[in-house]
């Protein structure tokens, strides 16, 4: 049996991790003063609104940090595979821990604009990123230092 | 914001000292029980503050018996409780503390608040013990059941091992800073070179730059000498009302703690993935106290991962943010005993072996009191110690009675 731990799913989580059943990858957002926020909770973190839920994005992201893994950590993991944290383009400060697909691990960098694709497993559907093509890489503040 | 948060109306830290430290037999693969490494590193400890068993009215441990996770941590309050007979007015176990030191805060509030007299602190490992080839300590996902809480949000995406989380900030600060793995390399060779020092160390051989840049990776930019081992073990301490420590001449002073988390409690929403709860934490500590950075002699950090040591070393303002590439190649002279702050004169986790902030603890209490026999810091009079990584984080100021 391959390695892959799933999630629960919870009333606040399911938009999220069903999202992809239909292409989208769902963020949880204010009703009221329009703030973003994950992980998807029942208030708003900026108003303390409760009128809060799931609302589609773009499903562009940029990477803001990663790391190569190359330990195998069950019998029947393939490696090396990107761990990366991306930012959501869509929203001030919504970040998600991810794996990077379609990209060697060398090719890989801050900055670099991806876009999600879906990986269904059971009834998850696992946000991973991949490049986007065509689009010109968003910049980094405090400096692109080689 | 005003550093006025983290100042209540007294610093009851100083109600509290540590009036005696125990160590159990510490190694790889002992094949001995948690609670026997438990009872062995409490009764020391006791003894050490000169008290008995009747003494002890408090318990504290971090994180709580956690069976579901290897040899994390075999023994809760219970176990040790009822094996030694404890009449207790206060105790408590758990994980949800500002990291492993948390325990310790816990204790000396009980104290200060006046629950308890003499409360005995333990953490115990078996995790060497509990890995097999097929079962790795320490990796999230591996029992089968559906996962929850913040877990959720990194293991599904194979980002199991805290070496891919701290890997992530570890490559950002490197993009960001341009620190090197070179320079990063400087933590565990200090380690190292001070482990050679303490016949109690579990890894003593030499280990060179080049070894370990031609180490194999486990998550780049972490390769196998940045993360630390696997051990069975414990660590006791005996948190103490400072009136009633039978033994003032070796009691460590509690000048100040810091527990805050101000920023986000998860490991990837924190809007600056180069810094983590260290950076937190440390603010409180130095609010809370008129001694500076510059009054250290020793510090005792967490190096679960070298870059977390590095986190540390910048939150307690050793150098700019930004700049701790430049600043470790300094190498001994700059964190090796006699160098500018000695760091983690015990081997660290990186060579010691992983007691999980309470190996800090013990060698910071060793190195006050004048017994780091071997790997004696001359002097030593002020001693910080830290823990935790991510949104982890927890520190303290310690100081010889004077």
């Amino acid at each position: 049996m391959t390695f892959q731990p799933l999630p629960s799913i919870t009333a606040d989580t399911a938009a999220f991790w069903t999202g992809g059943a239909d292409g989208v990858l769902n963020i949880h957002r204010c009703k009221q003063c329009r703030t973003w926020f994950h992980p998807p909770t029942p208030v708003c973190p900026s108003c303390l609104s409760t009128d809060v839920g799931p609302e589609p994005t773009s499903g562009r992201a940029t990477v803001q940090g990663f790391s190569v893994n190359w330990q195998p950590w069950a019998p029947d993991m393939h490696v090396p595979y990107v761990v990366a944290v991306v930012s959501v383009d869509d929203t001030d400060d919504v970040q998600l821990t991810t794996r990077l697909v379609e990209i060697e691990p060398d090719a890989v960098s801050v900055g670099l604009a991806v876009e999600v694709v879906f990986e269904q497993v059971e009834d998850i559907y696992l946000p991973l990123f991949k490049p986007a093509d065509g689009r010109v890489p968003v910049s980094i503040t405090d400096g692109e230092s080689a | 914001m005003s550093t006025s948060r983290y100042l209540g109306q007294r610093i009851g830290e100083h109600d509290a000292v540590i009036s005696g430290i125990g160590r159990s037999q510490v190694g790889r693969k002992l094949g001995r029980t948690g609670l026997s490494l438990s009872v062995e590193s409490a009764l020391a400890a006791i003894e050490d503050a000169g008290l008995t068993r009747d003494d002890i009215d408090g318990l504290s441990t971090y994180p709580g018996l956690a069976d579901a996770s290897p040899g994390m941590s075999p023994n809760g309050t219970a176990d040790v409780q009822d094996a030694l007979r404890l009449k207790l007015n206060w105790f408590s176990g758990g994980g949800e503390v500002p990291a492993q030191l948390g325990a310790v805060f816990n204790a000396v509030a009980a104290v200060s608040a006046g629950l308890a007299n003499h409360v005995l602190v333990f953490r115990t490992v078996t995790e060497s013990s509990a890995q097999t080839p097929e079962r790795r300590a320490s990796v999230v996902g591996s029992g089968g059941t559906r996962v929850g809480g913040p877990m959720q949000w990194m293991v599904p995406f194979h980002a199991v091992s805290a070496a891919n989380w701290v890997g992530v900030y570890a490559q950002r600060y490197m993009h960001e800073f341009g620190l090197t793995r070179h320079q990063l390399g400087q933590i565990p060779l200090n380690q190292r070179r001070h482990a050679q020092l303490y016949d109690k160390a579990i890894f003593r051989d030499p280990l060179t730059m080049e070894q370990y840049l031609d180490a194999r990776l486990v998550s780049w930019p972490l390769g196998l000498y940045d993360c630390d081992i696997p051990c069975d073990g414990s660590c006791s301490v005996i948190v103490s009302r400072a009136d009633a420590a039978p033994d003032l001449k070796q009691v460590v002073r509690i000048e100040s703690i810091g527990s805050a988390l101000t920023g986000r409690n998860s490991w990837d929403q924190r809007a600056d993935l180069t810094e983590t709860a260290a950076h937190d934490c440390t603010k409180m500590m130095w609010a809370r106290t008129d001694l500076t950075i510059d009054d250290v002699d020793t510090v005792q950090l967490y190096d679960g991962f070298s870059f977390l040591t590095i986190t540390w070393l910048e939150a307690l303002g050793l150098f700019p943010k930004g700049e701790a590439g430049p600043w470790l190649e300094g190498g001994e002279s700059r964190i090796g005993l006699g160098g500018q702050v000695p760091l983690n004169t015990n081997g660290g986790q990186l060579s010691g072996g992983r007691l999980h902030g309470y190996g800090y603890l013990y060698e910071a209490c060793a190195q006050l009191r004048g017994e780091a026999t071997g790997r004696q810091v001359e002097g030593a009079e002020v001693a910080v110690v830290g823990a935790g990584g991510g949104p982890l984080g927890g520190c303290i100021l310690l100081t010889k009675d004077r």
